[in-house]
């Protein structure tokens, strides 16, 4: 029986990266295969490895290439034997058919108010749909954090509705809020600071994503379920008292 | 405290190796935008190679040391001065206290590093000293240096304090330079082009595309920054794509070159986003992202492709050199 683990994709990202990639979709499964490759990793490192970074569909695995070059038997390239190395632990465990944790369950409240979301009128036209059809559609959906990426505490959200799908700015903006939520193709996901960015931007929410004084500074992690709720300008500005 | 700011500079930062191991929680990597230079400049003073120091960034600071130091300035952009008296890039520099360290601006190069022996001492936070100024993480209280702050420097280690005693003991109380430095490329001196090999979305790109890359000149744009740089292309002929269509988000690493939908490309650099989801068209070659970070705005640059095992072996080639002039500059130092 072939396995996703042994029809994985590698290639080579940088002289010290490599990407490791499960499938082309947003999907529970693939989301399992990664966190089991990257716990694999984390528990049984090669020698020269990094770190590893989780995305939808697979992970990127960073090494130090001087290290694992005197490590190699053959006169060959790192990145040649880190893909071996990495193919085998592919092999050894098989498949990830298991449930990770269950992760909290975590309602955003957000504004989508035009000032708070100036492309929200983009997104609707682009669909076909009213503003508040954009809105209802991004409020009813239960939503699996797969990554933290792109910044501290930025997370990567599955289970949007290909109705409000959108594709990025063709021009990305140089300064976006924190806590502006933001769509790009079919991902959604909320900015947690001030940074430039290309995703379209419906709404805002006056949480806080991502605090370094925070025992644990990003809001979300990786398996947690989100829901999106819509609140008021009032409601949005009453936030800025204590509750974040 | 041991430096005191008395003017800030365009943008300095307190930079090191950069942060490694939170990447997946989404906190960049950060560090020095020209790592060789950064290393080298920590080889002269004896420090660690990872060891923090200052990157300063086209305009310098204006920095009161008040003890004695052992200093040297590498990389680009400016030479250092101290009491008004110019000194060369790379060159082991003797500070008295109470000594002021300004800069003066020389046409090449956009960034210069200061490593004082003992390194900079600023609080390690997740593994680094490094700034990270979006996030406020990191050097000194998370932003650039300002007018008024004042920075410590650490415990100088027993080769930091062996090289300092010698050159106190040879400076006798006033500002005193070795008669040898190091500084600049460690290989290929003569390579001009920025070396590239292609990315796992390039041949999504239009031949016509794949080829003109290579061909022409791109600006360096005035906003670029420590996150990425943006190139502009000549004659408004922008990168395209057989097909337009949105990806997932990936990680990216430092000389990832992206092409978003309008075209024009952007590389990024030491504080780049975790993860990108702009096609990788190419990646610049690890060998030669030092001197790309020394481009100014408005410099011209071209690209030339090359192998990703030509671009292996001239990283563990130019890793090879760094240890070279590490024993190199120890040798310096033995023979006085």
């Amino acid at each position: 029986m072939s396995t996703l683990f042994e029809n994985a994709e590698l290639y080579v990202l940088s002289e010290t990266a490599i990407n490791i990639v499960f499938g082309t979709k947003i999907d529970p499964k693939i989301h399992r295969h990664t966190k089991k490759m990257m716990n694999v990793l984390e528990d049984a490192p090669f020698e020269g490895y990094l770190e590893c970074v989780p995305s939808y569909v697979g992970l990127t695995v960073f090494y130090d290439p001087v290290t694992v070059f005197h490590t190699m038997e053959k006169n060959d390239s790192p990145s040649t034997y880190v893909m071996e190395q990495l193919r085998e632990k592919a092999r050894e465990i098989g498949d990830a058919t298991e449930d990770e944790d269950e992760g909290d369950v975590v309602t955003i409240p957000v504004c989508y108010e035009d000032s708070f979301g100036p492309d929200l009128s983009h997104v609707a036209e682009e669909n076909n749909l009213s503003k508040e059809e954009v809105i209802h559609i991004h409020t009813s959906g239960e939503y699996l954090v797969y990554m933290i990426g792109f910044a501290p505490g930025f997370s990567f959200l599955g289970g949007m509705s290909k109705k409000i799908a959108t594709p990025r700015r063709s021009e990305p903006r140089t300064k976006i809020p924190a806590g502006a939520v933001g769509i790009a193709g079919v991902q959604t996901g909320v900015y947690p600071l001030e940074t430039p960015g290309g995703w379209q931007l419906i709404g805002q929410t006056p949480l806080k994503m991502f605090d370094s004084n925070r025992e644990q500074p990003s809001l979300l992690k990786s398996g947690d379920t989100v829901y999106f709720k819509a609140i008021t300008r009032a409601e949005f500005e009453s936030y800025e008292e204590g509750d974040r | 405290m041991s430096l005191s700011i008395m003017k800030a500079g365009l943008f300095t930062t307190v930079q090191d190796r950069g942060r490694i191991g939170f990447l997946h929680q989404g906190v960049l990597e950060s560090g020095a935008m020209d790592r060789i230079s950064l290393q080298s400049a920590n080889a002269i003073v004896g420090n660690h190679e990872n060891e923090a120091g200052l990157e300063i960034t086209m305009t310098g600071p204006e920095i009161k040391f008040e003890r004695d130091s052992l200093i040297t300035v590498t990389g680009g952009g400016m030479m250092p001065m101290i009491n008004g008296v110019a000194y060369s890039l790379g060159v082991p520099l003797f500070v008295p206290a109470e000594s002021m360290l300004t800069f003066k601006s020389v046409p090449y190069g956009n960034r210069a590093y200061l490593a004082v022996a003992g390194g900079i001492d600023v609080p390690i936070v997740m593994n680094s000293k490094s700034t990270y100024v979006r996030a406020g993480i990191g050097g000194m209280k998370g932003r650039a240096l300002k007018k008024d702050d004042r920075l410590s420097i650490g415990e100088k280690g027993k080769e930091a304090n062996k090289r300092f005693e010698q050159i106190s003991q040879k400076a006798n109380g006033r500002a005193f330079a070795k008669n040898w430095g190091a500084n600049g490329r460690l290989l290929d001196r003569e390579q001009q082009k920025i070396r590239v090999f292609p990315g796992s979305h390039f041949k999504q790109f239009t031949t016509e595309s794949q080829k003109r890359f290579f061909q022409q000149t791109f600006t360096v744009s005035t906003q670029s920054d420590r996150m990425a740089y943006r190139l502009q292309t000549e004659e408004d002929a922008p990168i395209e794509r057989q097909e337009s269509y949105s990806l997932l988000s990936e990680a990216v690493a430092f000389g990832t070159v992206q092409i978003p939908n309008d075209g024009q490309p952007i590389v990024l650099m030491a504080d780049r986003q975790t993860t990108g989801g702009y096609p990788r068209f190419a990646q610049v070659a690890a060998v030669d992202l030092g001197r790309f970070a020394q481009f100014r705005p408005n410099e011209k640059i071209m690209f030339e492709p090359i192998t990703l095992k030509e671009a292996e072996m001239l990283y563990l080639k130019q890793a090879q050199a760094m240890q070279e002039r590490k024993i190199g500059i120890a040798l310096k130092w033995g023979s006085h």
